[in-house]
């Protein structure tokens, strides 16, 4: 498998390269994730011819040189590395990542490569961290490390060619492929690609040569490089290529003739060699100077390409096994001179690979090249390098990180030419097998068996790598602030830490799309298979520093808005006839302005009060709604908060009602109020129940409370109202009496059964007779199996699972809780669920209610007092003072051509449009997706405008009105190029854990692995460059598909372990259910940190959840925004033991604590403060898990550690991957 | 020989028995043509302060179907050890504890003074008493304070080791637990659905889960614990209960405009009935319902919440258009029979301006022996006093009320039972002595009566079923037996049994004799009650017909225009109240509620009854007029203008301040023995509530002749009705001409 994804074109490189970047980083060293950004630049640089060198000296050199040769695909192939690398590399100069991940990069890094590895490398290496140092100190040197490289690279990519047939670099690669090969060593995955293509690159590389010149935009680069370098754990860079290496030198065994142990070896210092080279290039590299004085802006800007770059910095490691060799790399460099034009004939090619690719992402390289532009005459080169190089840039697609190289490209070229040398030796073999990467596919067939051995061979790092591409955005997109003027504009990742700016569109923490650039006719959309949804978060909290939405009050008229569609108000209306009158931005219709209303126009022809009104110029705003907008036209009453407590003996017994009571009298002070200073209007009441019902009377007036026992089930009723719902401070004396004698009162209860149904039938007579909104806190312990309507019976049957009956299981036992759910949401009566389990308790029909109300479900299995207690409080404390809406209608609308749906989350609807939410609290999300009614035009793009209408928790009604305005695209490639994957798989899973409720768990796998190889090869076939059918090319922005997609795959939802309940499926696909995307992002891919030096605000770089990423003598911290593990190796350190926990042994450590005790040592206090953050950040409460190496509880904590073949059958990152691949060429033969 | 008048003065303070014939026809035909039938106004548990009850068990006769328990009546050969039956001639043997047993040392049920005697038996365990409030919440606050007040009171009255237990309801019913200390619990049942006694029992909690095992293993006991938390004794929640009490709100749900607060009556009786069917069934138990207003929801409603829809009145019942009448009579008579089983009796304390559905609620009370009284608010004295004196005691200390009665009557051959009426149900207990014509409630032999006060009155009537063909040798008696089992309010089982004997009379030889025996009040009465109990079920018209083809005699002028039979004036529920009380009330009681008394003060010379009749209606006069339910005193036009003059203030004229206190001094007195407390009414000539008094008497004076009869003493009375003069003269001529 030809794991280079060929991007479709620069943009695809640029960003997908980041994943790929990883392996291809960890050849060009630890530092290059940084360096990517400045490789981008000299990518740019590359383009000019620079780029291929960088490339090849790259693994994803290699691959993209081969890109350069086969094609652009090459280029865009290594999407990851490759692609995003040049374009990157590219781009980075400019700051515009896009341009770099466009073809452009891929182009001169294929072509380039030669040019850019010199240009590249140099950049790379210095910032490789360590290996930086050295390399620079290799500056010579890291050319030999190159020649290295393409030993070690070869192999590599042979491997992964060879193995999955998957040629991570495309075929054409191979072309540049045999100057890379030795690359591609380094960069397994692309180095095969660019063996192959490097060898012929390198022939060209001599153009590339040319390119070198380029290469100087590098240098640039290749300083910023170095500061991310230095910023970079270059550890973990080098451990990952290690391991990398090896791993790649084995699954290329295949390609042996690649030489598999020179690839590990060589790999690593190839890189090393080219960072270190870098260094030297980057003062050598003129443009780069630029980015050099900018090595922080630069990656910025770059930030597209970086983050594939960053994850090679992080390679950094490799640069240490390189320094050894990088000395002579360094001398190889000279050679790599030579070789490098020769590769630079392979830019050349990439150059006119890039065209092809131009016509592509025409848009985007030219954004790139825009980009690039500052390297202006960089730019140039890396095109034809681009062009020649697209081709490896494509196989750079796993080595595309090497893309970014281009900016090593400089460096690289160098190394390239020691590539050539180095090649020399091993290239002949890659050569060769880059060849076949081309004919791969026969290979393939027979490999199958071999692939499946070799396929742990595959180099890990070879693939693209999400914490690259994560670190990448992070490093891009952080420092500036996210303006949303801009249309069509993708936000920086949910990972990314980014400021916005409102400037006519809703901020992405409100909406984020899954396409920023849609097609404009449904036939296209068809084609390509991407989902078009808009995950929407309408009442997202937003940070201290970004202004929530202004309250706009449009008078007694209520809010202006379209005649015809009824949209609200918004900078899409475009006002005309002097301001008279406004034509809709959605359906054209033309409204009177009302007179009080009224406002002249400018020359422009916008009002002249534009800015001064939130809703002409933002894009999220609230309107005052009046008394039309109210049900029954009567205005609301303040919402009422009812909490229902199990007193049943499994809840006395595990202390949850001693708990619950004891924090309600603490908890009730804060309730949820809009200002502070004024008491909430909220009011509350209280029951609790086991199979009877007790509701409280707390009047003010009364000494005692009294309780009503309601036993008549089957037809519930509110026996009293006066005294029910009261005013806390009122009745403060009473309420704390009744919660005082609670638990005493069922101290010593015997009633084990419990109803359920009643319970949230109570609570919906209660708001009904106060008529009023409000929420039901129901904290329940049991399966419902006393006699009442709703009551379950234990249907948990495993035998069920994976068969045709399984959906049942995930079905309601009845239509009752689905009725009652109804009339919940016609009071607006939403219920939160908190449950205490210790067998079954069918949260497959308990959470009907919840979920359709907009509520949430809190889960605490086998609940402990002792060690959940902290953990449920937390959530407690969170749910009840999370500021919420109630009795919600949201509605979108969009421009016509397109139409909501389908929608996704916690709500009912009861027509097709309006979704309707009892409540909607500032975690909520609904999914939306859209299709095509008729055509979009590219002029207008596509709105849409989300308007939820909702009380307020002081009674107020208001709007809350979201503006959202996206590209259209007549070409796929655009399409592809303005993807979010985060966002697609958010929708994607959504998706899956619905269609499970249908159809058979298997089917829907097999569905989503359908469609997104439908993506990919729709991709491949329409934007990709023309390449071997054995590389896989994945579009840039979509090069964490396949593992992001494995994940869900994998999730124990769709492909439950033997350990995991029913019960907890069906919580976690409800749950998945209303996540955003950074919700559903860490849920399917969890942040793993190791914990090594904790100084400074930064968080240490997390690494990929595989075992092998774990050393035996670290600890590492893993969150998933559920659990939170802390793992500690069996030879951890004494003293990190003992900062951490107090004791130095590891025999010592308490399993059981929730909690690290509290030590007065900076690393622990610094640990502290990270595991807090990471609680804060999440909407539920993590309870620290510590797990010991091969302690029993180590095996859930492996669950997580998804790009690993998991327990339960899933398949792992890799082996996924070549599925994936085999998938796609399927689908293109 | 004393008179008969004596004769049945003394078998009535001894007995407590008033026979309408104290010779009886010797043949059914002669009975037949006596038109009143042989029958008894029989009191079981007149109060016999001379009375020491024995304490061993009864003597019964070995028949199967006799069991008549040995009387002063039976022929002893004491030597042989051995009593003859006089009902069924059996031979018994005395038991072993009669061993010493000799003419000269006879057992008291031998002595002819103990025609009547009572035994107290042990039979199981003492049960407590139990006094179950239910309270209607939906009141106004003055009327709910002083109910709340009167209910606090009534705990002071109730001996210690009595249970109470307390139910409110308005819109809900709320049980309340009385034993929880802290928090006040109550269960809450909603108004409006009607739940089977398991039901309630199980939402309650009263049942034992795993009692209901299919193994059939015995039943476990009742936890005493679960069913305590209802029913306390009064002494352990005295203080949780009157805090309870003080704390009790006005039904909190809003009463919108133009409706009536909704009112589970209904409901609230099923779960009381319900709550001690499942707790303590057969045991002595009284549940006490407070309303102050009609049931409007649920089952048992009697109408809408409507305002608009006037509560029915006769009229609509005439016509048939009280939708609720029918199905609400039923329901509360379904419960009222399954109160009647487990021998719970039942009062309602009905206290408002409008009805309050005593007409369909009336069985509640009337079937299990409870008390009914109606006021028109709780914040009279006559709801206070009347409730006071339930609890009142008799010379002994102890609560004038037995529970869980049971009447049996066994007759001698010639003559059988045709039924009773009084404040009983059938136990339908079949017998040889068991007529097949039914008067009242009969086809039995046992009627159970669940409430009894010492003043408790039954009507049984009997059949004469001897042939005339086979006469009955001269000087032969009848007998009859009634044995009435009961718990008394000191917890004790006793039995009570009364045997008396009359003689039969030939009626062709000794028609004089038999005339002679005629009880002329009994007979009024027993016919009285039988036309009550036929008005129940019939049209009043009919009724009326009927009596006046059977009786024909003074008093039944006043019984035809009583509101016992004559609905005109009078809503559905006063009726009810009235009848429920004169079917149940002694004999003297019921005489005056049929004919009233009218006294006369004035300064002529003593106090002295008058006629009822508008005549002595004379302005220098005051009237006290007894109707039973009302008390009116009546100052005449001049007597009222002194009094406005204040001249009973002037020493000079204190012998008319007397003259105004003695009626008030006799009226106090009559006020403090009455139960039901009656309506007092203080008024004067031209007064609003002289109705009460003009409404009574005969009209012989009204608009219409006030001036042929050319006198000016006498009050008019605006009326159609036909005076008695005017109803005599028609009798006259209607007699003669029937006769003829």
């Amino acid at each position: 498998m030809n794991v280079n994804q060929q991007t479709p074109m620069a943009s695809p490189y640029g960003q997908p390269q980041p994943g790929y970047g990883q392996p291809s980083y960890a050849t060009l060293g630890g530092g290059y994730p940084d360096p990517y950004g400045p490789y981008n630049g000299p990518s740019t640089a590359y383009q000019p011819g620079a780029p291929p060198q960088g490339y090849s000296p790259y693994a994803s050199f290699p691959s993209k040189a081969v890109a350069e040769i086969p094609v652009s695909d090459l280029s865009s192939p290594l999407d990851l590395g490759s692609a995003r690398g040049p374009p990157t590399s590219a781009p980075p100069p400019v700051s515009t990542p896009q341009a770099y991940s466009h073809y452009t990069h891929g182009d001169t890094q294929n072509g380039p490569p030669p040019m850019n590895h010199p240009m590249a490398q140099p950049a790379h290496r210095p910032p490789v961290s360590q290996p930086y140092s050295q390399s620079a100190m290799n500056l010579s040197g890291p050319q030999s490390s190159y020649p290295q490289q393409y030993g070690a690279v070869p192999p590599m990519q042979q491997m992964t060619n060879q193995m999955s047939g998957m040629q991570i670099s495309s075929g054409p690669p191979t072309s540049a492929g045999l100057g890379y090969a030795p690359r591609p060593s380094s960069q397994p995955l692309i180095s095969n690609t660019y063996l192959a293509a490097a060898p012929p690159s390198y022939t060209q590389a001599p153009p590339p040569v040319s390119a070198a010149p380029s290469q100087p935009p590098p240098p640039s680069e290749p300083a910023a490089p170095q500061p991310y370098y230095g910023g970079h754990p270059a550890l973990q860079q080098q451990q990952p290529f290690p391991s990398s290496a090896p791993l790649q030198s084995q699954p290329f065994p295949l390609s042996a003739p690649y030489s598999g142990p020179p690839p590990s070896s060589q790999p690593q210092t190839p890189p090393v060699s080219q960072q270190q080279s870098f260094p030297p290039g980057p003062p050598s590299q003129q443009p780069f100077p630029n980015s050099a004085s900018l090595p922080g802006p630069p990656p910025v800007s770059y930030a597209d390409p970086h983050p594939t770059q960053q994850p090679f910095p992080p390679r950094g490691p490799p640069p240490t096994s390189q320094t050894g060799s990088f000395p002579p790399t360094s001398s190889p460099p000279a050679q790599y001179l030579g070789p490098q034009p020769p590769s630079q004939p392979g830019p050349p090619p990439y150059l006119s690979g890039p065209p092809p690719r131009g016509p592509m992402p025409p848009s985007s390289m030219s954004q790139q090249q825009a980009n690039h532009l500052p390297p202006g005459s960089m730019q140039q080169p890396p095109q034809p390098g681009m062009q020649g190089g697209y081709p490896p840039q494509q196989n750079g697609a796993f080595g595309q990180p090497r893309g970014p190289q281009p900016g090593y490209g400089g460096p690289q070229y160098p190394m390239q030419q020691n590539y050539g040398a180095a090649p020399a030796p091993a290239p002949p073999p890659p050569a060769q097998k880059r060849l076949d990467p081309d004919s791969i596919p026969s290979p393939q067939a027979s490999e199958l068996p071999a692939v499946q051995k070799s396929r742990h061979r595959i180099d890990p790092d070879a693939i693209p790598s999400p914490i690259q591409v994560i670190e990448d955005d992070r490093a891009n997109k952080s420092s500036e602030p996210f303006t949303t003027g801009v249309r069509g504009q993708a936000p920086p990742l949910v990972t990314t830490t980014f400021q916005v700016k409102d400037q006519g569109n809703a901020s992405p923490r409100f909406i984020r799309c899954t396409a920023y650039n849609m097609p404009c006719t449904a036939d296209m959309a068809k084609q390509s298979q991407v989902p078009l949804a808009a995950v929407i978060k309408p009442l997202a909290t937003l940070p201290p520093d970004e202004c929530p939405p202004y309250m706009v009050d449009h008078g007694e008229g209520g809010p202006i808005r379209c005649n015809r569609c009824k949209a609200y108000m918004c900078p899409y209306m475009q006002f005309i006839e002097g301001g008279r009158r406004f034509q809709c931005g959605f359906c054209s219709c033309v409204t009177e302005v009302p007179p009080h209303y009224f406002q002249h126009l400018d020359h422009t022809g916008k009002r002249v009060d534009c800015y001064d009104r939130p809703e002409l110029s933002l894009g999220s705003y609230e309107f005052v709604a009046t008394v039309d907008y109210c049900k029954n036209n009567k205005l609301p009453q303040p919402p009422s908060f009812v909490f229902f407590i199990d007193v049943s003996y499994n809840a006395v017994k595990s202390g949850m009602v001693n708990i619950v009571c004891q924090e309600l009298k603490t908890l009730l002070d804060y309730l949820p109020r809009e200002n502070p200073e004024v008491d909430s209007a909220v009011r509350v009441g209280f029951v609790t129940y086991n199979k009877v019902l007790h509701f409280y009377n707390v009047k003010s007036s009364l000494a005692q409370p009294q309780m009503m026992v309601v036993s008549d089930v089957s037809d519930m009723f509110l026996p009293l109202l006066d005294g029910f719902l009261v005013n806390v401070n009122d009745s403060r004396m009473v309420i704390e009496s009744l919660l005082d004698q609670i638990p005493e009162m069922f101290a010593d209860t015997r009633e084990t059964e419990t109803v359920f149904g009643p319970v949230i039938q109570a609570g919906l007579e209660a708001l009904k007779a106060a008529d009023c909104a409000g929420k039901l806190f129901v904290f329940h312990s049991s399966l419902p199996i006393a006699e009442a309507p709703g009551k379950l019976k234990n249907r948990e049957d495993k035998k069920l699972v994976g068969t045709d009956k399984e959906k049942a299981l995930f079905q309601p036992q009845s239509g009752f809780y689905s009725n009652l759910s109804k009339e919940c949401v016609a009071q607006g009566c939403c219920v939160d669920l908190f449950l205490f389990p210790n067998q079954y308790i069918d949260v497959a029909t308990l959470a009907v209610v919840p979920v359709s109300t907009g509520g949430s479900v809190y889960k605490y299995t086998y609940f402990q007092a002792e060690t959940d207690r902290e953990r449920f409080l937390n959530d407690l404390r969170r749910d009840v003072q999370k500021p919420m809406g109630f009795d919600a209608v949201m509605r979108v609308r969009t421009s016509t051509g397109i139409r909501a749906t389908d929608f996704f989350g916690s709500f009912f609807m009861s027509n097709t449009t309006d979704v309707e939410l009892a409540g909607l609290d500032c975690d909520k999300t609904v999914t939306v997706e859209f299709r095509h009614d008729d055509k979009l035009s590219e002029e207008t793009g596509a709105l849409m405008q989300c308007a939820v209408l909702y009380t307020s928790c002081s009674g107020q009604r208001r709007l809350r009105v979201h503006n959202m305005a996206v590209n259209c695209c007549s070409q796929l490639a655009d399409l592809y190029r303005n993807c979010e994957t985060d966002t697609i798989i958010s929708f994607f899973s959504k998706y899956a854990y619905r269609s499970i409720l249908n159809t058979p768990t298997k089917t829907v796998r097999d569905t989503l692995v359908n469609q997104c190889a439908q993506i990919l090869a729709c991709y491949r076939k329409n934007c990709a460059s023309p390449s071997s059918a054995g590389q896989l090319i994945l579009p840039e922005c979509m090069k964490l598909l396949p593992v992001y997609l494995n994940c869900v795959l994998k999730s124990d939802v769709l492909l439950p372990g033997a350990d995991v309940s029913l019960d907890d499926r069906a919580y976690l696909r409800q749950l998945v259910s209303c996540m955003d995307v950074s919700e559903s992002h860490v849920f399917f891919y969890p942040r793993l940190l190791p914990l090594v030096k904790l100084d400074g605000g930064s968080l240490p770089m997390a690494v990929r959840n595989s075992e092998e990423r774990l050393s035996k003598g670290g600890v590492y911290i893993l969150e998933t925004g559920l659990h939170l593990f802390l793992w500690v190796g069996a030879n951890a350190q004494q003293e990190l033991l003992s900062n951490i926990f107090g004791t130095p042994t590891f025999s010592q450590i308490d399993p059981n604590m929730t909690n690290l005790p509290d030590l007065d040592n900076p690393f622990s206090k610094r640990l502290r403060e990270i595991i807090d953050s990471f609680r804060s950040q999440r909407s539920r409460y993590m309870k620290l898990m510590v797990v010991k190496q091969e302690d029993k509880t180590e095996l859930i904590f492996k669950h997580f550690l998804c790009e690993d073949k998991s327990a339960s059958g899933g398949a792992s990152y890799v082996d996924f991957l070549c599925h994936m691949h085999k998938e796609i060429r399927q689908l293109l033969s | 020989m004393a008179t008969y008048q004596e004769f049945i003065q003394q078998n009535e303070d001894r007995d407590g028995v008033r026979f309408s014939w104290n010779l009886w026809p010797s043949s059914r035909l002669e009975a037949t043509r006596l038109v009143v039938p042989v029958s008894c106004l029989f009191t079981p548990l007149k109060e016999r302060p001379d009375l020491p009850p024995v304490q061993y068990e009864p003597v019964l006769c070995s028949r199967a179907n006799c069991k008549a328990v040995l009387n002063p009546l039976c022929q002893v050969d004491f030597r042989a050890k051995i009593w003859a039956c006089n009902f069924c001639f059996q031979r018994n043997p005395f038991p072993p504890s009669y061993a010493g047993i000799s003419d000269v040392n006879q057992p008291a049920e031998l002595m002819p003074q103990f025609s009547t005697i009572e035994y107290i038996v042990q039979r199981g365990p003492p049960t407590p008493l139990i006094f179950l409030y239910v309270v209607d919440t939906c009141l106004e606050e003055e009327d709910l304070q002083a109910l709340r007040e009167s209910l606090q009171m009534s705990l002071s009255l109730l001996p210690p080791n009595a249970l109470v237990g307390l139910i409110t309801f308005g819109r809900m019913v709320q049980v309340h637990e009385l034993s929880c200390e802290g928090i006040a619990k109550s269960y809450v049942f909603r108004g409006t659905k009607e739940l089977s006694a398991k039901q309630i029992q199980e939402m309650l909690g009263l049942m034992k889960p795993a009692a209901s095992g299919p193994q059939g293993r015995p039943v476990a006991p009742q936890d005493p614990s679960a069913t305590c938390r209802f029913l306390q004794p009064v002494h352990k929640v005295d203080m949780n209960l009157t805090d309870l009490l003080g704390e009790l709100q006005r039904d909190p749900w809003p009463v919108p405009q133009g409706k009536r607060p909704l009112r589970s009556t209904g409901i609230a009786m099923s779960i009381a009935v319900g709550l001690l069917e499942g707790t303590y069934p057969n045991t002595g138990a009284r549940v006490m319902l407070f309303t102050g207003g009609p049931p409007t929801q649920g089952p048992g409603m009697v109408v809408g919440d409507e305002l608009k829809t006037p509560i029915r009145s006769w009229h609509d019942i005439t016509k048939d258009n009280a939708r609720h009448l029918k199905k609400a009579t039923k329901y509360y008579e379904a419960l009222a029979s399954r109160a009647a089983v487990n021998g719970h009796s039942i009062d309602i304390y009905a206290c408002a301006l409008d009805q309050t559905g005593l007409l369909e609620m009336k069985c509640l009370s009337n079937l299990t022996g409870g008390h009914i009284s109606m006021g028109d608010s709780f914040n009279t004295s006559l709801f206070k006093q009347t409730f006071q004196r339930v609890f009142s005691k008799d010379y002994n200390g102890d609560f004038r009320m037995a529970f869980g009665g049971t009447l049996e009557v066994k007759t001698s051959r010639e003559l059988k039972v045709s039924g009773a009426i009084g404040p009983c149900v059938s136990l339908n207990a079949k017998g040889p002595c068991v007529s097949e014509n039914e008067l009242g409630v009969g086809g039995t032999t046992q009627w159970k009566i669940c409430g009894l006060s010492p003043s408790t009155t039954l009507a049984l009537y009997f059949e004469v079923v001897n042939q005339h063909n086979a006469p009955i040798p001269q000087g032969g008696r009848g007998a009859i037996q009634f044995v009435t089992q009961y718990q008394h309010s000191n917890t004790q089982k006793r039995i009570r049994v009364t045997t008396i004997a009359r003689n039969w009379a030939d009626a062709q030889s000794q028609i004089q004799h038999i005339e002679s025996s005629f009880d002329q009040e009994a007979s009024a009465v027993i016919m009285a009650r039988l036309g009550v109990f036929r008005a129940e079920s019939e049209d009043g018209p009919d009724v009326l017909r009927w009596l006046d083809r059977q009786l024909i005699r003074l008093f039944m002028f006043h019984l035809r225009r009583s509101p016992f039979l004559q609905v005109f004036n009078n809503s559905p529920d006063e009726c009810s109240y009235y009848r429920h009380h004169f079917v149940r009330q002694d004999l003297t009681q019921s005489l005056i509620m049929i004919q009233p008394i009218l006294y006369s003060y004035s300064f002529h010379g003593p106090p002295e009854p008058v006629l009822l009749d508008s005549g002595s209606i004379l302005p220098d006069r005051i009237l006290l007029m007894d109707t039973f339910f009302q008390l009116v005193i009546y100052h005449g036009e001049t007597i009222a203008q002194w009094r406005k003059a204040g001249y009973q203030e002037q020493p000079e004229y204190e012998n008319f301040k007397h003259l105004l206190v003695a009626p008030l001094d006799d009226a106090q007195e009559i006020l403090q023995n009455r139960f039901p407390m009656p309506r007092y009414i203080d008024t004067e000539h031209g007064g609003s509530q002289a109705r009460f008094l003009l409404s009574k008497v005969n009209p012989s004076q009204t608009h219409n002749n006030l001036y042929a009869w050319g006198q000016e003493t006498g009050a008019p009375i605006l009326t159609d009705d036909v005076s008695l003069q005017v109803f005599m003269d028609h009798l006259k001529k209607l007699a003669v001409s029937s006769a003829a």
